[in-house]
């Protein structure tokens, strides 16, 4: 939490005067007993009428600065706990963003968003809070207890105390109440999820008839939670009686008790009245600081989330590298025998101590060529698209494009050359353009289009109102092969130098697929194209194909080749049905 | 009109709790008479103290009264916060439940066409802000009415002239506060649709932050981020701002009335006509007379809230449900007649989609169809389903209109395996079990085996037993297709509908597990949707469609020698086969 006060640096002046000005208001009310015993005893006890007509006017300036101090200080704790939360809001987000797959992988995007939302929100309540109250609240206990010494010593012990058995109270009561309040947004946290997994498994459940079995679980469950919270209540349900109650005991003491000294003559009654006053003071105040403690602490749970976010750093460096890929490309060029892509003895792990997901994987990829890439689940096949465009570093080995290290280029550049179309088709709110844009923010209505033509999504744009159709959250508005053919088109926008399809293809039908590949072969900026699939057929014509098996390189050539040496690929081409002939 | 039928709802929910809520209303009583008769008692003790030198004896009588109102108030008010806690928590446990219980009934035209998430805010944040709002509300409000008028009745029969002054400053207490909740309603609107705004993008960027950083799009989702970033501080400072006038502003009046309070307090004293006893009694009145309605405005705008969230759920829980079936006969010993006679349907009215349709299907039969993206193919496992009702026509098995049957016993004549696979959170074998709870591990295992998942299931960490995380987290999409397939191995129902359920299996696992497949169908009714024309060539009937219909129908060898669509289909796999052999 302490690494985050530096998003308050902004605001030093106001998180110095919202406090200041709430302890003024403070200040301004703790008078006000005083003003009334002055007017009970010389006032009414020297029946003198213009005491208690000027100490009423007092009373009503005291009243007029304090508010002038309290709208002060809350202007002040507002805007610098909105301040704060935008600065770390922007600061959070600009860090997710800074992260690398690999520790993207190790993060929960529904983590990620909980911690930009609500823990962000929760903080700047806790800022602004504790601006607000954190000085008046203690300033107005202890003050009345300072007051109460002024007043009279022997009284002002039972304050002493009071407060220190009241501090005692309140810590015990929330002590015991904070682990059972997490306990209660654990239970809470199992509905969302029967809730959320029993609306996207609809279908199933329902087929397998299982909504009685589904209920009566979530009737168990949501019986445990009502339980829990139940639990949690009758601790919390103590608080407010508990405090009333030994309130109301200092009082009687002290009225008994001040009786007494009355009598002796050591005080007058108009004191023992403003005791009174003050005592009542702390009650409404402490409750006040009981809630405050309650949003602080919460706000600090939340602040250490937050400040863990900002704890994992991204593994992957781009720092001293400005080399342009541009660069690289065009002096490939000239030497003419730079491959587009290479592979050099790579070996890549997703965890240290973890299996290989690729070991020692050589190959290159001349530019314009097609590289096919085919071989079973969890063979290692997205792994090495993956570490083309460096979204993980290669643990051993190098991968080389145009030539040079992917290490050594600039990764925005690296990456605006790379055309990707992930395995996931997805398709973000806004414009059918918007999200074409992606691929080139520059890009002409016309470079669109023509896009959108190689990539067989002409009817798709036609269908919903052309460029400017709209896109809802996540393309729910389109369907899979549609959202498809939009993320090729996506890529395409780019004119990429090296375009990749992680099995991109398996939500179009054979038709739209065949299509695209023939529109791919006649790009004029002839691309070095990586195509997973499953499926021979999509790949058949590549120029090269990598076999993969469990991360290893099972063979690699032209499809005649592979039929003819390699028997992993023989037995995937036979297994789709497909004999030669 | 509106707020008065969900407010007469929300009554129904409360009814079984009418002795708690009376019980609760009891305890508020005494708890308010007994919190304002101490100052009344105080005032007394202070009189014993004041007037005619100490009557130490008086004052202990006194005290001692004060001491059991305390203890009254204390033990009241902790009865009522227990009672109001259980009121509130029993009646949401109730919501929660009729809504699961409805979303298990709700028809798919429904399911389909609302987001799940606001669906599952419904169910958790709306149910809460509800109880929150409303119910806790509620007895807020009920104890400040109580406590204001019980102040004002107390205060009249000791002095009614200063109680009119009291009266006179009421009105401007309650307009400050209704003054600034009105102005700050809209503010507060207006910075929850901003963070709605902000969390959408969050969501988008963060779910897809792959895509994001392949596209190097990270520096244009921070700018369109700081956009709405800023609106939110502005907006937030607005708002937060002007809500925190409420407390000053409130406090103020409170500290007028305090003043004047004393001045005629006072004035009164020196008349003689009150003593100091009933001054302090009614300055400690004042001091707390504001206090409920501060209370009572914040409650004021939490129950409009409350009462939009309560709408809300109610609507949900209105929500038409699928027509009951109860008194319709189950289906049983299904011979796998199916058939669809002019069947016309579509999703909404203004695009039609299946029209005139008619399918027979023989026991035993098997039949795939295929299509183009969007033709209409799952759909037509929705009508069978009886995920959605036909719009005309009927569909039958074995002769029985299946809307005249139960659902739970059509549903279970099919055993469905979904291209998006869905897995719920638990063990291996729970979801293995899913479609026949009573299975013994023996047969799990044994079914596992048949469809080739048991090698995979043994390397899991703790084999069968391996908990996995909502919707299969860890698993690859074909692991998880192939827990899928090996549900409906374990359950064995008489028929047999399969939409791409190998799509992400790998072809050479396919190809192992076509024995288990082949061996599955055997004498089952099944409905095969692919795009693999391997898998559907050795189909009884092959339903071509097309934009909602069934263009062609036949056999693998009838309909290539028809030469139509289905020939063009089948060629663009295999052209690039002719091409190179």
């Amino acid at each position: 939490m302490r690494s985050l006060l530096k998003y308050l640096g902004a605001y030093k002046k106001e998180c110095v005067l919202a406090p200041l000005f709430k302890m003024l208001e403070a200040i301004f009310e703790l008078f006000v007993p005083f003003v009334v015993a002055d007017i009970i005893d010389r006032g009414i006890g020297g029946r003198d009428s213009g005491a208690v007509i000027s100490g009423a006017v007092l009373m009503i300036v005291l009243g007029i600065v304090g508010l002038l101090s309290a709208v002060t200080a809350q202007y002040f704790a507002a805007k610098a706990a909105t301040g704060f939360s935008t600065a770390l809001r922007h600061d959070l987000f600009a860090h997710i963003m800074s992260l690398s797959h690999k520790e993207i992988d190790g993060l929960s995007s529904s983590t990620m968003i909980t911690r930009m939302t609500s823990d962000v929100n929760q903080a700047q309540t806790g800022v602004n809070m504790f601006l607000r109250l954190f000085l008046r609240s203690p300033f107005i206990v202890f003050g009345a207890m300072i007051m109460a010494f002024t007043i009279d010593v022997p009284s002002a012990m039972l304050f002493v105390l009071l407060i220190a058995v009241l501090f005692a109270v309140v810590a015990f009561i929330m002590r015991l109440n904070i682990p059972m309040l997490k306990a209660v947004q654990q239970k809470l946290d199992r509905l969302t999820l029967l809730t959320r997994e029993n609306l996207t498994g609809s279908r199933v459940i329902r087929a397998f008839c299982l909504e009685g079995s589904e209920e009566k679980g979530f009737r168990e469950d949501n019986q445990a939670y009502i339980g829990a919270q139940l639990r949690s209540g009758r601790i919390s349900a103590l608080l407010n009686p508990l405090t009333y109650v030994i309130v109301n005991l200092a009082i009687i003491i002290l009225i008994d008790t001040g009786a007494v000294r009355v009598q002796a003559g050591a005080l007058t009654p108009g004191k023992v009245v403003a005791l009174y006053n003050y005592m009542s003071q702390i009650l409404v105040e402490l409750v006040k600081f009981a809630n405050l403690i309650l949003t602080i602490n919460k706000a600090l749970a939340s602040g250490n989330r937050i400040a863990d976010v900002f704890k994992v750093q991204s593994s992957l460096t781009d720092q001293g590298t400005d080399l342009s890929l541009t660069t690289c490309r065009e002096d490939a060029l000239d030497k003419k025998e730079s491959p587009a892509v290479s592979f050099e003895g790579v070996s890549f792990r997703y965890h240290e101590n973890g299996d290989y997901a690729l070991s020692d994987l050589s190959f290159s990829a001349a530019p314009g060529e097609t590289v096919g890439i085919i071989g079973g689940t969890g063979s290692g096949k997205s792994t090495i698209v993956n570490l083309i465009p460096r979204f993980y570093d290669a643990s051993e080995g190098t991968v080389r494009v145009f030539g040079q290290d992917v290490k050594d280029i600039s990764l925005s550049s690296l990456r605006g050359e790379i055309g990707l179309v992930p395995q996931k088709a997805v398709l973000f709110q806004g414009t059918i353009a918007d999200n074409l844009r992606w691929g080139n923010e520059n890009a002409g209505d016309a470079e669109l289009m023509e896009a959108v033509r190689l990539a067989a999504a002409e009817e798709v744009v036609e269908q919903k109102g052309g460029l400017t159709g709209p896109v809802s959250q996540g393309g729910t508005n389109f369907s899979g092969g549609q959202k498809q053919r939009l993320t090729i088109a996506r890529a395409l926008v780019r004119k990429p130098r090296i375009l990749i399809f992680d099995d991109s293809s398996s939500a179009l039908d054979y038709l739209t697929d065949l299509k695209l590949r023939q529109n791919l072969r006649k790009l004029d900026y002839a691309p070095t194209v990586f195509m997973i699939s499953q499926r021979t057929a999509t790949i058949k014509n590549a120029d090269q194909i990598l076999v993969m098996d469990d991360g290893e390189l099972a063979g690699a050539g032209t499809h005649e080749e592979l039929m003819r040496t390699c028997p992993v690929y023989r037995e995937i081409h036979e297994s789709q049905g497909e004999h030669e002939g | 009109m509106k707020d008065k039928a969900t407010f007469k709802r929300i009554l129904e929910y409360l009814k079984p709790y009418r002795s708690l809520i009376a019980a609760s209303m009891l305890c508020a009583v005494i708890s308010v008479a007994m919190s304002l008769y101490v100052p009344i008692l105080i005032g007394e003790a202070i009189d014993h103290i004041v007037y005619g030198g100490v009557d130490l004896k008086a004052v202990r009588a006194v005290l001692l009264k004060t001491l059991f109102a305390a203890l009254l108030v204390g033990v009241s008010q902790w009865c009522m916060n227990l009672l109001n806690n259980r009121v509130a928590y029993f009646t949401v446990q109730d919501i929660r439940n009729d809504m699961f219980h409805k979303l298990l009934r709700l028809p798919f035209r429904f399911l389909d066409s609302h987001a799940h998430g606001v669906l599952v805010s419904q169910m958790i944040a709306d149910v809460d802000q509800f109880s929150d709002g409303l119910i806790m509300g509620f007895t807020q409000l009920f104890t400040g009415l109580l406590t204001i008028l019980g102040t004002l009745v107390f205060m009249f029969r000791m002095n009614a002239r200063i109680t009119f002054i009291v009266l006179l400053v009421t009105p401007l207490s309650l307009f400050v506060a209704r003054f600034v909740s009105k102005r700050t309603f809209s503010m507060f609107t207006r910075q929850s649709e901003i963070r709605g705004d902000q969390t959408a993008v969050i969501h988008e960027m963060l779910q897809n932050i792959k895509v994001v950083k392949a596209f190097g799009y990270e520096e244009r989702a921070k700018a369109r981020f700081d956009g709405i970033n800023e609106e939110l501080r502005e907006a937030s400072l607005k708002a937060i701002f002007y809500s925190s006038l409420t407390n000053p502003a409130t406090r103020f009046v409170n500290a007028v009335m305090y003043a004047l309070v004393a001045l005629f307090g006072a004035l009164t004293v020196l008349n003689g006509s009150m003593t100091v006893g009933v001054l302090t009694c009614f300055l400690s009145y004042a001091n707390q007379y504001t206090k409920p309605f501060n209370e009572i405005t914040g409650v004021i705008t939490e129950f409009q809230n409350a009462l939009a969230c309560a709408a809300r759920v109610f609507a949900l829980i209105d929500e038409e449900t699928e027509v009951p079936d109860d008194d319709l006969p189950a289906l049983s010993e299904v011979q796998g007649h199916v058939a669809l006679s002019n069947v016309s349907f579509s999703y909404t009215p203004a695009r039609k989609l299946i029209e005139h349709l008619n399918i027979r299907v023989e026991p035993g039969q098997r039949v795939a169809i295929v299509g183009p993206t969007g033709s209409g193919k799952t759909t037509i496992i929705n009508l069978l389903m009886r995920f959605y009702d036909v719009d005309a026509g009927q569909i039958t098995v074995d002769a029985r209109d299946i809307r005249e049957v139960t659902r739970q016993s059509l549903r279970s004549a099919y055993g469905m395996v979904l291209q998006e696979t869905w897995l719920r959170s638990g063990t291996v074998a729970d979801n293995i079990r899913l479609g026949k709870p009573s299975a013994s591990r023996e047969e799990i295992i044994a079914a596992a085996k048949e469809t080739h998942a048991h090698s995979f299931i043994r390397r899991m960490e703790k084999g069968y037993d391996t908990e996995i995380s909502e919707d299969g987290g860890e698993l690859s999409q074909g692991q998880k297709q192939l827990l899928c397939i090996t549900r409906i191995m374990l359950s064995l129902p008489p028929m047999l509908i399969l939409d791409e359920a190998t799509s992400s299996i790998d072809t050479r696992t396919e190809l192992r597990i076509q024995n288990a497949f082949q061996k599955l169908m055997q004498g089952r009714t099944s409905f095969i949707v692919a795009h693999r024309l391997s898998t559907i060539r050795n189909a009884d009937t092959i339903l071509v469609m097309r934009d909602g219909s069934v263009v062609e129908q036949g056999s693998h060898e009838e309909l290539l020698r028809k030469a139509g669509f289905y020939a063009e289909l089948y060629r663009s796999q295999y052209e690039q086969d002719a091409g190179s052999s």
